[in-house]
């Protein structure tokens, strides 16, 4: 039996890769989510201990109020997901499947929601709905179908992106073979296209689903005091009431609804990988005709849909956000930036906010990147032992557990555990270092998402070349790995920028007042009374959101065309 | 045997076995049972065999790629155990080549050479380009070469550190038929021009007689005969090697079989039968194919075995489909080996 002996670092190193990401999990993830799911199950019994006590559970699930949270928690998601795909759909042919000229800018234009900042999408559409607002007919404000509007903003893109994606590589040959058979256009497509893309569809759908079951800070905004979702609901029981056990029961409930959500997807998501497999490469891209009415109509769904339901908010809250207290146009409420707000609603101005913001924002990406980084480069990995290769995928699996689990629930957690973190005498939460990790947590896996596909698409043998020729495992992992993986790194620090600068979830939790960020800021200025607040709020609304889609446009740029990523 | 060096012995593996799949409870699968090679300096040898035959899992084993099970592959006398890929010193090409897409031709070559100073490097990269005819296209981009550039570009870039060893595994399979066998001239020239120790996996008996000073024929994990290739062609060891080499069908002869080449039977029509002297035997047309200038004849013919579906070359008219015809055998296209009738 000869076995090939690595040098002892070698294994030391991929020790280490491996266990600082699962030991930042455990301590920043794992451990406060559990401690929030224990304080939900257990009471204190007087003396010091704790007794397992389930009476939360009855007595949160008897409240009418708590179904009625669920209850609009569903509704929500189901319409706006429906909607997101009926919508998403006609946009991913156009976007995909058609050329004209344009087609790069309306996708760029497509993809700004999602990475918007929800405070940003909150306060966009409360602009448009409020009685002096464009839309202000509709009479939408604090309203059901207003907070589905916002969601399907939001998740347009997931579904165009995602659809789009496979819907680009479909081999046409398939559809064109049943044309030649006699089929209709139409029924070609529904026999033929829409099969083929059904697991993208279900991927998208369960994905969108996901975001809008756990949207936070466009609902706060958006639904007023009559409507929330579990997510506010936690967050108004322990701000508000200092309900912390109603909290933790609430934070259970909306595991169980993530998680199943989130194993629908998985499954889907293999299937879609299983599918692309037989999908030629060649792209079956044809110039518009808005003639053909299989054109015109994606064309004006979708001209619809970017213009009143993507430019419409936007371009509204930039105009208004120019228009004084008075009502004038003028600077004003940029020129309030520099101050704390009227009847000094901050502890800070919004420009120290927007330092914070950018500070935070640079930590945590650096952590998510390191983390991430790690993960991704455990995970592309290809053991020959079965059993390390269960574990590769099991490790992969876990880290995308922080997708699902709420920002709140997570910010909510760390303030039950880390005051002495691990028995040390340190109190993270005055540290400032609690906030980007908090951030990081949500941001990682964005990371690993957008660097994956990148490595696992290298083909093995490129690295066996590069060790035949004489490179040492290091120079395997500088030369093909990292060189090949250097435009999505890039990708992943733009994403996890910007999620870190609008991330509001946890962030809302932990930012102490001094150290407020831009979202944490915002929000704070919607609430407050007062026509010079409000205008503050658009304004830097508006900077917000010009700082997310900077970083966005240099990090697509940096992408080119190589592809790559889930989102 | 380890430890000490014999400069000049080449390559040695003695009963080499590898497995995958292996895990607890689980056997796996044995993809080479026990084999023993040896390749001299300056030999190049070629390992033919069908596919899944554990060709390419032996060049895996020697190259450090794949765990060896058992077994030992030494080189130049020193037992390779525990050495790793990079520091074995040998040299890999793969089915398609697998160049770095993110360096140009010239950073590809020069891969192996790192250190090297810089101006023995860009020498030693013109040298090669030079070698498998790409003079001037260091500063291409990989996505711009075509299939048969980039080969040679593998190529170059295996051969620039001056391997030990060469081990190529299928480099030709990925390209069209004329430019395969053009390439297999190439190869075998350069290979002999920089005296390169050669072993070349391929599943095609031609390209593996092209290239090769010695034939090793793999199947089912074992090896079924190591020769030079008119030997190999001449007196297959054994039925199943000449299957494998394109003989047709077996006749009982003395104590053993006579092999039916590709070309081992004419057509011939009266007159020219009795001529050759050979026993005419009678067989109906089922098709005509005309291939590299030559009528091949399909008949369904009974030659002592029973009636079967043979090929026979024509060299006068072609008959037509359902005509009765003569053929005979043509002892320059038959070979005698062991073993019994069925």
């Amino acid at each position: 039996m000869s076995l090939r002996r690595r040098p002892r670092w070698a294994w030391l190193g991929w020790g280490v890769a491996v266990g600082v990401p699962l030991v930042f999990l455990a301590v920043f993830f794992a451990w406060p989510v559990v401690a929030l799911v224990v304080q939900g199950f257990f009471a204190d019994d007087g003396g010091g201990g704790r007794t397992l006590d389930l009476s939360g559970f009855a007595e949160v699930l008897s409240e009418p109020r708590t179904w009625r949270v669920v209850g609009q928690t569903l509704a929500q998601a189901s319409a706006g997901t429906v909607l997101s795909v009926l919508l998403g759909l006609p946009g991913a042919y156009l976007l995909y499947r058609c050329r004209f000229p344009g087609r790069t800018f309306l996708r760029g234009l497509v993809t700004v929601p999602f990475v918007l900042p929800t405070v940003v999408v909150g306060v966009a559409f409360r602009n448009l709905f409020t009685p002096s607002g464009p839309l202000g007919w509709l009479g939408w404000e604090e309203s059901f179908a207003g907070i589905v509007v916002a969601l399907v903003f939001f998740n347009y893109s997931v579904v165009v992106r995602t659809v789009g994606g496979l819907w680009e590589r479909l081999d046409p040959r398939a559809e064109q073979a049943a044309r030649a058979l006699g089929a209709t256009p139409w029924r070609a497509f529904r026999t033929v296209t829409l099969p083929a893309l059904g697991p993208a569809v279900a991927s998208a759908a369960s994905v969108v689903f996901l975001f809008c079951s756990t949207a936070f800070g466009v609902v706060l905004v958006l639904g007023g005091m009559r409507y929330g979702t579990i997510e506010t609901e936690i967050w108004i029981r322990t701000t508000q009431f200092l309900d912390l056990r109603a909290a933790a029961v609430l934070s259970v409930l909306q595991l169980v609804v993530v998680v199943a959500a989130l194993l629908v997807s998985a499954r889907l998501r293999t299937r879609r990988e299983r599918a692309l497999q037989l999908t030629g490469e060649r792209s079956g891209a044809h110039p518009l005709d808005l003639r053909s009415v299989r054109d015109a109509l994606p064309a004006a769904v979708t001209a619809v849909v970017v213009g009143g339901l993507v430019v419409l908010p936007l371009a509204g809250l930039v105009l208004r956000s120019f228009r004084g207290p008075d009502g004038a146009w003028s600077l004003a409420n940029y020129a309030a930036l520099g101050t704390t707000g009227g009847r000094n609603a901050l502890t800070v101005t919004v420009w120290e906010a927007t330092a914070n913001s950018l500070r935070i924002a640079a930590v945590a990406t650096l952590i998510a990147v390191v983390v991430g980084g790690l993960v991704v480069l455990v995970v592309s990995r290809r053991p020959r032992s079965h059993g390390l290769r269960r574990a590769v995928g099991g490790l992969d699996a876990v880290f995308m557990l922080p997708l699902g689990v709420s920002a709140v629930t997570v910010g909510f957690g760390f303030l039950l555990t880390l005051d002495r973190p691990l028995g040390l005498d340190v109190d993270l939460r005055t540290s400032g270092l609690l906030v980007p990790i908090a951030q990081a947590v949500v941001a990682i896996p964005l990371v690993v998402r957008t660097m994956l596909p990148v490595l696992r698409a290298i083909d093995p043998r490129l690295r066996e070349a590069a060790a035949v020729l004489g490179a040492p495992p290091g120079r395997v992992l500088a030369s093909v790995d990292l060189a090949l993986g250097a435009r999505s790194l890039g990708l992943a620090v733009g994403f996890a920028f910007a999620v870190s600068l609008g991330e509001f979830g946890a962030t809302s939790f932990l930012a102490r007042p001094d150290a407020a960020t831009l979202p944490v800021v915002i929000y704070r200025l919607v609430g407050q009374p007062g026509a010079e607040n409000y205008g503050m709020a658009l304004a830097a609304s508006v900077v917000l959101a010009v700082l997310t889609a900077t970083v966005m446009m240099v990090a697509e740029r940096m992408r080119g065309d190589s592809g790559g990523g889930e989102f | 045997m380890a430890g000490r060096r014999e400069p000049g012995t080449g390559l040695s593996v003695r009963d080499v076995v590898v497995r995958y799949g292996q895990r607890r409870g689980h056997a796996g699968t044995t993809a080479v049972d026990g084999v023993s090679l040896d390749v001299a300096a300056g030999e190049v040898l070629a390992l033919l065999g069908p596919s899944g035959c554990g060709k390419s899992s032996l060049l895996r084993a020697v190259a450090g790629l794949e765990p060896v099970a058992a077994g030992t592959v030494a080189f130049d006398g020193a037992d390779l155990a525990g050495v790793p890929v990079h520091r074995r010193g040998f040299g890999l090409l793969f089915q398609e080549g697998q160049l770095f897409p993110h360096r140009d031709v010239a950073g590809n070559v020069a891969y192996g050479l790192a250190d090297r100073p810089r101006a023995e490097r860009a020498e030693r990269v013109a040298e090669l380009l030079a070698l498998v005819g790409l003079d001037g296209f260091g500063a291409r981009q990989v996505a711009e070469l075509s299939g048969g550039e980039k080969q040679r570009v593998a190529l170059a870039r295996a051969l620039a550190p001056r391997p030990r060893l060469l081990l190529l595994d299928e480099p030709l399979s990925a390209l069209d038929r004329g430019l395969r066998e053009r390439l297999a001239v190439e190869i075998r020239a350069v290979l002999h021009a920089t005296r390169t120790t050669a072993v070349f996996v391929t599943h095609d008996h031609d390209e593996a007689f092209t290239v090769a000073d010695r034939v090793a024929v793999m199947s089912a994990g074992r090896l079924a005969q190591v020769a030079a290739p008119e030997e190999l062609w001449r007196a297959p060891a054994t039925r199943q090697v000449a299957e494998f080499l394109g003989y047709q069908t077996f006749l009982p002869h003395d104590d053993g079989l006579l092999a039916v080449g590709p070309a081992g039977l004419r057509v011939v029509d009266g007159a020219s039968g009795a001529a050759t002297g050979g026993e005419v035997r009678h067989g109906v047309v089922v098709a005509t194919t005309f291939r590299r200038g030559r009528t091949e004849v399909t008949v369904d013919a009974d030659l002592g075995a029973g009636e079967e579906r043979l090929v026979a070359l024509a060299d006068g008219g072609v008959p037509a489909v359902d005509d009765k015809v003569g053929v005979v055998l043509d002892p320059r296209g038959c070979a005698v080996v062991p073993g019994q009738h069925r």
